[in-house]
């Protein structure tokens, strides 16, 4: 018998190292490049208080904030969709399918079109975390008492549709082109001229909603036996429920404030780091979050570097990136599902 | 060891009356079978007593606690549950998915110890699936997945056992190796609940049988006096033919009964 007492093996222990020095080489090239290259000599000099004033400014001002928030809101987008993906038991799930990115996406398109948007840098964030968390008592109350994981994803669909129409409706009477303009650039997720004030926004909602998502983890397992396995191996399910939906309304709904919507992170991380994993959905969750932090930067760089006439959206390049990785990734693993 | 009370069971799924009235006590040291027709409520019983599903009426205690205030680790640590064609969501290693039984020990942090394995090993031993244990569950055969599954429960290492439906996909030698696995459980003491349609098995194992109709229990005790032909005929609808001296016991089905509408004893 092959079993012995040795902790359970991950299929490759070098991981985690690997994704680590990953995000370390991501951070540092998307301090380094852009439409200034900054050399290794003088990002040190900067960092030790003596560097030129273009150079401190360039870095401090504008790709330090950048990437910070880079590193937190992928992060939180592959964490969020390798839970959600193990929550629903759905390999199709991610961080919008319980309405969370589209009801935050909501709040900041009412604060352009109502103007709020211009009193003060914070208000379009803190905007968008309200009518996330709004969307999550709609959800909570669409879903109710049931504990079926069925239930929660078609009410989900319904407060994003919801959100979706009210998005509509402000585009539909957008007094003119220029506004409708705006709240379509905002909409297709971007990172770029973020100051640290939007650090300090989403900072404290990818650790509250981080650490509320990676409570759980046990209980995820679990469920690969269905709800009432689950629930005959311990697992409160309405706990376990009410973390998750608060953990996703605050990250993902924080992580949309700042950087509009960015789809397919949350999507394809988990189905790119899970073969690499014992495929089990605890197994994925860090891994997942490494991950989404590498895609999203490694993508904002792409953004930086490709020439375009008009600034090139974060959003459209993770899409653009992200199906071709994801359609090749399913023709190899097919056989799994 | 463990004992389930059900005093005046009713019990809904959905807005449909399931259950009706179930009074029984299940004590530890037994093979305990519950049998009787599709749609009869034999899963909802198992469910009942475990405290998956709200009951209308009526009371469910484990060793004199309501299963209701009872903490959902100290109900999974009581009674471990083997549901009816487990589905299995992700593609894990065998290894990977008998060690799911272990949850209930584990703390939030805590990693899995040497007792942990020891209990894995041996629950993958006992259903004769060590070999088995690199390979991919949602890959194997019916009849392997089902003995995986049981692993699983087993590895719970709980008092109590409860199985829906064990011998669905086995073939006939490994349904004798989970009845034997089974008796063996309940011989060393614990209380083994099994929901079983092979009347034969449950009259050769069963140290007891549940007959449940359309929600009631209509009988309850020793295979020789549950399994009666008159029984048979008005609970399940056939004509059969019951051997219980003979070695092993033998019920066969023999015939659908069709004579009145009325099934009256």
């Amino acid at each position: 018998m092959r079993l012995t007492h040795e902790p359970p093996a991950p299929r490759h222990y070098a991981l985690m190292p690997l994704l680590i020095a990953g995000v370390v080489i991501v951070a540092v090239a998307s301090l380094r490049l852009g439409p200034v290259t900054l050399s290794l000599d003088r990002l040190f000099a900067v960092v030790m208080g003596h560097g030129d004033p273009v150079a401190t400014t360039i870095l401090l001002d504008l790709r330090l904030p950048r990437t910070l928030i880079g590193l937190l809101v992928g992060a939180m987008l592959g964490l969020a969709g390798a839970v959600l993906q193990g929550y629903l038991r759905n390999p199709l799930a991610e961080p919008s399918v319980l309405g969370a990115s589209n009801a935050a996406a909501l709040g900041a398109v009412a604060a352009i079109y109502f103007g709020v948007a211009g009193w003060h840098p914070a208000m379009l964030p803190l905007l968008s975390i309200a009518t996330g968390l709004i969307a999550l008592l709609l959800l909570f109350t669409l879903a109710g008492r049931a504990e079926s994981a069925l239930t929660l994803i078609l009410a989900g669909i319904a407060v994003s549709t919801l959100a979706g129409a009210g998005i509509s409706l402000a585009l539909n009477l957008s007094p003119n082109p220029f506004a409708a303009m705006e709240i379509m650039t905002w909409l297709m997720g971007s990172i770029e001229n973020r100051s640290i004030d939007h650090v300090w926004i989403v900072l404290p909602c990818v650790i509250v909603g981080g650490a509320l998502l990676l409570i759980d983890r046990r209980a995820l397992d679990a469920l690969t036996l269905g709800e009432d396995g689950a629930r005959s191996l311990g697992v409160d399910l309405r706990r376990t429920r009410t973390r998750l939906l608060l953990g996703v309304a605050i990250g993902v709904g924080g992580a949309v404030s700042v950087s509009g919507s960015i789809g397919f992170i949350g999507l394809i991380v988990p189905h790119l780091v899970r073969p690499l994993t014992d495929r089990s959905p605890s197994a994925i969750l860090l891994p997942s979050l490494l991950g989404g932090a590498i895609l999203l930067v490694a993508a904002d760089i792409l953004v930086r570097l490709i020439p375009t006439t008009s600034e090139l959206k974060l959003g459209v390049v993770t899409a653009f990136l992200g199906v071709p990785i994801f359609l090749l990734h399913l023709l190899r693993e097919r056989r799994t599902w | 060891m463990v004992t389930i009370r059900v005093e005046g069971l009713c019990a809904n799924l959905g807005r449909r009356a399931v259950l009706h009235d179930i009074d029984a006590t299940l004590a530890p040291g037994a093979l305990i079978g519950i049998i009787g027709p599709n749609g009869a409520g034999k899963s909802t019983l198992v469910r009942a007593m475990l405290g998956l599903i709200a009951t209308t009426r009526g009371s469910v205690t484990i060793d004199g606690r309501a299963i209701a205030t009872l903490p959902p680790r100290d109900r999974a640590r009581a009674i471990a549950y083997l549901p009816q064609g487990q589905t299995l969501h992700w593609p894990l290693s065998v290894e990977r998915l008998v060690a799911l039984g272990r949850l209930p020990h584990l703390g939030p942090m805590s990693r899995i110890g040497a007792a942990d394995h020891d209990a894995i090993a041996a629950a993958m031993a006992r259903t004769d699936v060590a070999h088995l244990a690199d390979r991919i569950a949602t890959e194997l055969s019916g009849g392997e997945r089902a003995r995986v599954m049981l692993a699983r429960a087993l590895a719970v290492g709980a008092p109590g056992l409860a199985v829906d439906e064990p011998l669905a996909a086995l073939d006939p030698g490994h349904q004798i190796d989970v009845m034997q696995l089974l008796a063996r459980e309940a011989q060393a003491g614990g209380l083994v609940i099994a929901v079983l349609h092979d009347l034969s098995m449950a009259a050769r194992y069963c140290d007891r049988l549940l007959l449940l109709d359309r929600g009631t229990l209509v009988a309850d005790g020793t295979p020789d006096d549950v399994l009666t032909q008159d029984r048979l005929r008005a609970v399940y609808g056939i004509t059969s033919r019951i051997d219980l001296g003979a070695t092993p016991p033998l019920v066969a089905p023999l015939d659908r009964w069709t004579a009145a509408p009325d099934h009256g004893e």
